[in-house]
């Protein structure tokens, strides 16, 4: 599997199982109460840290396997490069509908938690679904063109 | 939907013709991934023309050897 492919099942599976974790602990801090009144800021940064040290984590996992498996695992060639690309511009628009959509919230003077949770969605679908394109090229038809 | 290329390619009869080389081998000496190989083969992936004619380079035929393309008919 080339290395491009495993940073995006990385990518894909950390942010989905963060964003997993953050829905079931605000859903729990609930307690019956209005949904915008939970309290959601510690469980964000701590889903989102946590996050980001599993891909590292991950990351490391993979340097050593492919430290194992020689030169070859290292390699990325025009074909990564493309894929890669074209997964950056599908994650790109749901960053630019988030930010469209938090706009529009301030706008409309929405409380705090629903601006802060649209972004933190925009962010996870730009990275879930970034990947996902990311998977989808490198298993089926690719052309660049 | 991607649309499918109208280019096919000859390589799978090169390497053979060419004392059975691997996917691997072939990956080497152009310096990309086994995967792309097998995608270029597969017709998954059309290459750059430089890597178009490295792989051609490689078997010592000229382009129309390794690629064709299918006009509409």
């Amino acid at each position: 599997m080339p290395i491009g492919q495993k940073r995006a099942w990385v990518m894909m599976v950390a942010s989905a199982l963060a964003y997993t974790v953050y829905v079931v602990v605000l859903l729990t801090r609930r307690d019956g109460g209005p949904l915008a009144e939970t309290a959601y800021v510690a469980p964000l940064l701590w889903t989102v840290g946590g996050s980001v040290a599993a891909t590292v984590l991950a990351e490391i996992v993979i340097a050593v396997s492919s430290r194992r498996e020689g030169k070859s695992a290292w390699r990325t060639d025009e074909r990564d490069r493309e894929i890669d690309r074209f997964g950056e511009h599908v994650g790109q628009a749901f960053v630019v509908i988030g930010g469209l959509a938090a706009l529009g919230l301030a706008m409309l003077e929405a409380g705090y938690f629903w601006i802060a949770n649209v972004i933190y969605l925009a962010f996870v679908l730009s990275a879930v679904l970034g990947s996902a394109a990311r998977l989808s090229a490198y298993r089926q038809n690719f052309q660049p063109w | 939907m991607v649309k499918p290329t109208r280019v096919t390619n000859s390589i799978r009869a090169l390497r053979f013709a060419a004392g059975e080389m691997t996917q691997a081998d072939l990956a080497d000496r152009i310096g990309v991934t086994r995967q792309t190989v097998i995608a270029i083969e597969q017709g998954r992936y059309s290459p750059s023309l430089e890597m178009a004619f490295r792989i051609a380079h490689v078997f010592g035929v000229g382009l129309d050897a390794v690629f064709q393309y299918q006009p509409d008919s």
